[in-house]
């Protein structure tokens, strides 16, 4: 099936999000729209899978061109739409949340459930998915939630499959896996839309990459192209790839974490008896696949959750135990990984923001008073600092886009002096500029002394930044080793493999984006 | 595939020698405490000598069962020593780390209840009529299985309903209304229905359209039925009482046979049709609710709007949809006050029903069974207190009134364990 | 909240500037407090139906309203402009009263309703904008009520004194009851929504007990009310004898003052709004939400305690039953009205102040029961609640901002909320 789009154009109020967009997708093409966030990639996905309705432009399936009213005649017409925050009821089942939409029924409109359990089965098997149709997809694990979204694009017999930045979510291994997937649908004639911002996967995978910047297509490359000459269109001025950094000066151990173990509601241990040490000066990232126990962790250092067992000692204090305020006073910061829930309240000022944790200091509050002279002048000055775009520092931070959002968050933490930072998945979400800036902030808090945590599912951002790098897996510490290690190793390693057995088997095999790492670096020298 | 990525839901195998969590004696020590204070107050505390008189038949039934009289204090403390019993037993089902099934705390529950009765009708000339108590409790649960099913329909589509008492109320008001006008409670309880949902439209207008919040929207609804409603009232009903306010009975409609077995044949199948009618609706939503298209898709809605959405389903027109069929349900209940006793309308007749209905909802867990129990729970507790009223107990006549909303709170703090409410209720879904 | 796309940040010069004049205008057009007039003149237009529809005369000239329309027009145009004329006699001024007291008593009356709508309104605009639903002010005006009421008469007192008394009591007692609901919501996540109107129904049960033990019954009277208030503990005439007017109307005052304060320069208020506003983002900066959930329904309370005390110590003088009457569900609508700021809720109050004053005399110069006040209440509510609604049926002009022709589109970041 061709697919075509042209002059697609979607605006939100006075922002143009999709900008006189022209895109053809040949029968059995794995075609890459490559864009840094915030580029409108997902929007025109969107608009393409009948979510939104377009401002101007049409869609053509097969040189016709056609009107969706919404995602069902999308998916009548064979599109199908794996989503990048997964589009799964979590109290509902597997087979429950495949069928939605398309349930099949006996009388009386009740749902054949035998029948919708052949459906997931059928498709489970054809690819090797092994999943189970009753499961309860909140108790799934994140990759196999991702396969279940996969099922449920395919049960509709999708001819265009579009996945949104499906390997977020992967080790270097499973997006082996998926690619695999990806050729084994090609052959079968389905073509397949790859959204991604990331350079590495799309060299890999594509048989053609669409770079869109702004809105717009910028232009259209092949994957030979250089990785250098893609992340210029995709950001529109020359990127250097990767953080500029001094070698670390570690100096004395600040951090020492012990046994710790921490239950979940349901009595399993989401971080299992691990320990490590973080030293001054020094960033080390904890890297593993979204779900493996690095949230809680970082709640329970900040006090947020109570620990099983175990110790947490912060320049020779024990942290465990004390309130979510007692840590923060006792210098430790912190960066939400979900700035929007966690980091920030939307309804107050950028100023107000700014002083969060930090409104009954005697910087801010005479005892139970606060100052407003002192909290603008604050603001004022840290908006400058960390360069925040806001109209006025009375704007509501839910305006700002996320890239200021998290500028404001790190404004915050970092406007106090830092025993410790922990930033977790600190660019999740931020467009290139953003994502410069706070690497940049990250490593200059680093050689000011301060130890940091950093908790990414990034491979990118752990192999750009960190200086010793721990990898957990189903809650355990698989092994610590140091900022350079190769990808695949790292990607082994998530998976659970212990490190030397990680670093036999990367010897030998090559994932492919392991492989594209090495070609890379030959390309940068 | 590989073994890499094999999904493994639920717990991981846990290696032996590892601390498990600590154990909570939280509830099995609430049930010995109870039980305890329950012994002494009444089974030690009153004097001997005293006995109490059930009674369980009515007229029409099989056969007789005779009054019978047990000896008061006897029977309190026997009572409240099997509750102690069932406090013990649920201290060794926590040690053990093993969930005790419904029927422990329901088995509790009616334990101490009879140790109350006991208690409270010792040495009084007049039996306690359990049957009587049975029957009252399902007759006075009918307001709030309706509103509490409203209830779920609406929260389980993702739209928080507070409405309910403005909805019972302007049902009862319509239903008066045209019962008096066609002199026909039937066609009363036809209309019904229809005034329920015209205020629920007023409420996924503010609440879809205009993204109001939904409990100020509730709340304020419910002032506004209560003002119109009375205002009404107070003008053209009492001016026009016998044209306009004096409304019909629903005939009493016993089932042959069913409704002659003891105890459970007058309380359960003497009722009029509207009681008739919520045993049909529970079951029916209870199935559709779980196990149809429409309830999967009612119930993705609530949990995750934007999932719906990009399957096909029209999100806020689910929502408005079920939130009308809701409002109608509840208006239903609300003939209950009228036509279904024959009872003229009158200012604030719902008297927070509405709300205990809610509180209902929650209990039941949202679910339409879960519903109904808890709904009957209420009732019961409402009926003892009206019987204990007519016996002429030692308890002030306001502490017993207090008695139906003091058990909503225990219910609604959780006492009864953990709720999780759909996931995106009260979430306006917009685009 | 779902997330919108993120709105770019403006540039900081607008590209057109306006004349003057057309920008004041625009401002006007869209302000807020224009919004609540005409949703104030709404609600009276669609009450009017109600009154007409309750007319005699309007049904029996509807009877022949073909053959005589004017006859029909004339009923309903006399129903409704008498009920609104005496409604504002009742509540502002009667220029047909004899004396000039006479003809200002009306204001005072307004005033006098308005001391208890203002301090409870205050109370559950606090919540509010914390995030709790405290729907129980009627049950904390009532244990306010008692609380103050029975030091008001149990006990003989100096001056001052007594009355300082009676009123700490009075907060207390209202900061109890609704602390019972903070605790479970903090304790336990109980839905305070339930828990306040349980409570609401519990104390007046409690209260009507109460009146039947003798520590609170009133010897040699058959009604259920409490002794007399001392004339110590009882809040001072502002205006003398003639009026109703007392002290608790400078009490609503200072509050309002306080609740500004303790919302918008207190560090606790900011906790408070913070809570409101997110409560995970608010934990994660180390805020103690259980204990602020206390605090906000203790201090809710407090205020609507002291709502009770101005009934009990300042209009009836004496504790009965019935001394909530009202106030509690009509707090609600006052707070909703002013937004839950401190300025609107007591501007709000006024004007629910002015409803029941002018409804009481409506209802007795032309028949139309006050239960149409509540009407006029909650439609009021309803509509403000709905800007985009009123602006609909009165065509005006939405504010926000003018098109923008921004030279280079920022970046868009779709956080998707899933």
């Amino acid at each position: 099936m061709k697919l075509e789009l042209r002059g697609i154009t979607k605006r939100f109020g006075t922002l143009v999000a999709n900008d006189h967009i022209d895109l053809v997708v040949e029968p059995g093409e794995i075609h890459a729209l490559l864009g840094e966030n915030g580029a409108g990639k997902s929007t025109l996905m969107n608009v393409l899978y009948g979510f939104y309705d377009p401002d101007e432009g049409e869609i053509l399936v097969d040189d016709q061109p056609v009107e969706f009213a919404g995602p069902g005649d999308a998916m009548a017409a064979g599109i199908g739409m794996v989503h990048q925050h997964f589009m799964l009821v979590p109290v509902f089942t597997v087979a429950e949340n495949v069928v939605l939409g398309y349930e099949p029924t006996k009388s009386a409109g009740l749902i054949d459930l035998p029948e919708a359990r052949r459906r997931v089965k059928e498709i489970s098997d054809r690819f090797g998915f092994d999943v189970d149709p009753d499961a309860m997809v909140e108790d799934l694990p994140v990759g196999a939630q991702q396969r279940v979204e996969i099922i449920k694009a395919l049960s509709r017999d999708a001819k265009v499959l579009i996945l949104d930045e499906p390997t977020a979510v992967l080790t270097p291994q499973e997006t082996d896996e998926l690619i695999a997937i990806m050729r084994q649908l090609k052959a079968a004639g389905t073509s397949i839309v790859f959204i991604t911002h990331k350079l590495r996967e799309v060299r890999a995978v594509a048989d053609r990459i669409t770079v869109i910047r702004r809105g717009k297509v910028v232009g259209s490359a092949d994957p030979q192209s250089a990785e250098t000459e893609l992340a210029s269109l995709m950001v529109g001025r020359s990127v250097s790839l990767g953080v500029d950094r001094a070698p670390a000066q570690p100096g004395e151990v600040a951090l020492q974490v012990r046994d710790l173990s921490v239950l979940d509601d349901a009595g399993v241990r989401q971080v299992d008896a691990i320990s490590f040490d973080v030293a001054r000066g020094e960033i080390v990232a904890i890297a593993g696949v979204q779900g493996n126990g690095q949230t809680e962790l970082t709640e329970v250092i900040l006090g947020l959750q109570p620990a099983l067992a175990g110790s947490v000692r912060l320049d020779g204090k024990e942290l465990l135990g004390r309130s979510v305020k007692q840590v923060l006073t006792a210098g430790v910061g912190f960066v939400p990984e979900d700035r929007t829930e966690d980091g920030i309240v939307a309804e107050f000022s950028v100023a107000e923001n700014l002083i969060l944790d930090l409104y009954d200091t005697p910087a801010f509050a005479k005892g139970i008073s606060l100052d407003p002279a002192k909290v603008r002048a604050n603001a004022e000055q840290r908006t400058v600092e960390f360069d925040v775009r806001t109209p006025s520092i009375e704007a509501p931070a839910g305006t700002l886009s996320g890239g200021n959002q998290q500028k404001v968050v790190l404004a915050r933490e970092m406007s106090r002096p830092l025993r410790l930072l922990i930033a977790s998945q600190p660019t999740r979400g931020l467009d290139v500029g953003s994502i410069e800036f706070v690497h940049k902030r990250i490593v200059a808090e680093r050689d000011s002394g301060t130890p940091v945590i950093i908790v990414s599912t990034e491979l990118d951002e752990v192999l750009d930044l960190a200086d010793r790098i721990v990898v957990m897996y189903r809650g355990r510490i698989v092994g610590t080793v140091p900022g350079g290690t190769d990808r695949d190793v790292l990607g082994l390693m998530m998976a659970g493999v212990p490190q030397e057995e990680a670093v036999k088997q990367a010897a030998s095999h090559h994932t492919v984006l392991g492989e594209a790492d090495i070609v890379a670096e030959k390309e940068s020298e | 595939m590989s073994a890499v990525t094999a999904p493994a839901p639920a717990a991981p195998a846990r290696p032996a020698a590892q601390p498990l969590p600590p154990i909570s004696y939280k509830g099995p020590i609430a049930y010995v405490v109870i039980a305890l204070l329950a012994l002494i107050a009444f089974g030690i505390v009153p004097a001997s000598g005293k006995k109490t008189g059930f009674t369980v038949s009515t007229a029409t039934d099989f056969f007789q069962i005779d009054r019978f009289d047990v000896p008061s204090k006897s029977t309190a403390i026997v009572l409240c020593l099997i509750a102690l019993a069932l406090g013990g037993l649920s201290a060794w089902y926590a040690r053990n780390r093993r969930k005790a099934g419904v029927w422990l705390p329901a088995v509790y529950a009616v334990a101490l209840v009879l140790a109350l009765l006991v208690w409270a009708v010792a040495g009084k000339s007049s039996p306690l009529p359990l049957t009587g108590l049975l029957q009252g409790a399902l007759f006075l649960a009918v307001p709030l299985v309706f509103g509490s099913l409203a209830g779920v329909l609406c929260e389980r589509s993702g739209i928080i309903n507070i409405a309910i008492e403005g909805q019972l109320l302007a049902g009862a008001f319509l239903a008066a209304v045209v019962a008096t006008l066609t002199q026909s409670a039937y066609l009363g309880l036809l209309a019904a229905p229809i005034a329920g949902a015209l205020v629920s439209a007023l409420l996924v207008a503010f609440a879809v359209k205009y993204v109001v919040d939904q409990i100020i929207v509730g709340v304020v609804l419910n002032v506004l039925v209560v003002g119109v409603t009375s205002y009404l009232f107070s003008t053209v009903l009492k001016v026009n009482a016998s044209t306009l306010n004096t409304p019909p009975r629903l005939p009493t409609l016993p089932i042959p046979v069913l409704s002659e077995i003891p105890v459970l044949g007058p309380v359960l199948f003497r009722q009029t049709a509207l009681v008739y009618i919520m045993y049909v609706v529970v079951i029916v939503l209870q199935i559709l609710l779980f196990r149809s298209k429409w309830g999967l898709r009612l119930r993705a809605v609530g949990e995750h709007p934007k999932a719906a959405d990009t399957v096909g389903i029209k999100v806020n027109r689910t929502r408005i949809r079920n939130t009308l069929l809701g409002g109608a349900v509840a208006g239903l209940g609300g003939a209950f006050f009228t036509v279904a006793n024959g009872l003229a309308f009158n200012k604030e007749m719902t008297a927070g029903k509405g709300y205990i209905a809610l509180a209902a909802m929650i209990l039941g867990r949202w679910s339409p069974k879960g519903a109904l129990a808890a709904a009957l729970l209420f009732g019961f507790a409402d009926s003892l207190q009206q019987a204990f009223g007519i016996i002429g107990t030692s308890i002030p006549s306001q502490l017993m009134l207090m008695l139906p909303y003091l058990v909503t709170i225990f219910a609604v703090a959780g006492l009864v364990g953990k709720v999780r409410a759909p996931a995106s209720e009260g979430i306006a879904y917009v685009k | 909240m779902n997330a919108a796309p993120d709105v770019p940040a403006a540039d900081a010069k607008d590209e057109r500037l306006e004349p003057r004049l057309q920008g004041a205008l625009r401002e006007m057009l869209t302000s807020n407090w224009l919004v609540t007039v005409a949703a104030l003149l709404l609600a009276l237009v669609v009450s009017a139906v109600l009154i007409a529809a309750a007319d005699e005369d309007v049904h029996t000239t509807a009877g022949y309203l073909f053959a005589r329309p004017a006859d029909f027009l004339s009923a309903v145009w006399d129903s409704v402009w008498g009920a609104y004329v005496a409604l504002f006699q009742g509540a502002i001024v009667d220029p047909t009263a004899a004396t000039f007291t006479k003809a200002i008593r009306p204001l005072t009356e307004t005033m006098t309703w308005s001391v208890p709508l203002i301090l409870a309104g205050l109370g559950l605009s606090v919540g509010f904008r914390a995030g709790l639903f405290n729907i129980g002010a009627q049950g904390q005006i009532i244990l306010g009520a008692i609380f103050g009421g029975y030091i008001g008469f149990a006990f003989g007192l100096p001056p001052v004194l007594h009355l300082l008394l009676a009123i700490i009591a009075a907060a207390l007692g209202g900061a109890i009851w609704a602390g019972i609901a903070g605790f479970l919501k903090a304790r336990t996540g109980a839905n305070e929504v339930i828990v306040t109107i349980m409570l609401n129904n519990i104390a007046v049960y409690l209260v009507a007990y109460l009146l039947t033990l003798t520590a609170f019954k009133r010897p040699g009277s058959n009604n259920p009310q409490s002794p007399a208030i001392e004339g110590t503990a009882v809040y001072p005439q502002l205006l003398g004898d003639g009026f109703r007017l007392h002290a608790g109307f400078l009490l609503a005052i200072l509050a309002t003052v306080f609740v500004w304060w303790l919302m918008d320069r207190s560090t606790l208020g900011f906790q408070f709004r913070a809570v409101g506003a997110n409560p995970s983002a608010a934990r994660t900066a180390g805020i103690n939400i259980n204990r602020i959930y206390l605090l906000v329904m203790l201090t809710s309370g407090a205020l609507a305690g002291l709502a009770g005390s101005a009934q009990v110590l300042g209009t009836e003088k004496v504790l009965t039953a019935g001394v909530a009457a009202s106030f509690g569900f009509d707090a609600i609508t006052v707070a909703l009205l002013g937004r839950s700021k401190p300025l609107g809720t007591f501007l709000a109050g006024l004007l629910f102040g002015a409803l029941r004053a002018g409804g009481f005399a409506m209802q007795a110069r032309t028949g139309t029961p006050i239960d149409i006040v509540l009407v006029v209440q909650s439609l009021v509510v309803l509509f403000i609640a709905a800007p985009p609604l009123v602006r609909a049926v009165f065509r005006l002009p939405s504010p926000g901002r003018r098109k923008q022709v921004s030279p280079t589109p920022a970046p868009v970041t779709k956080e998707a909320a899933a």
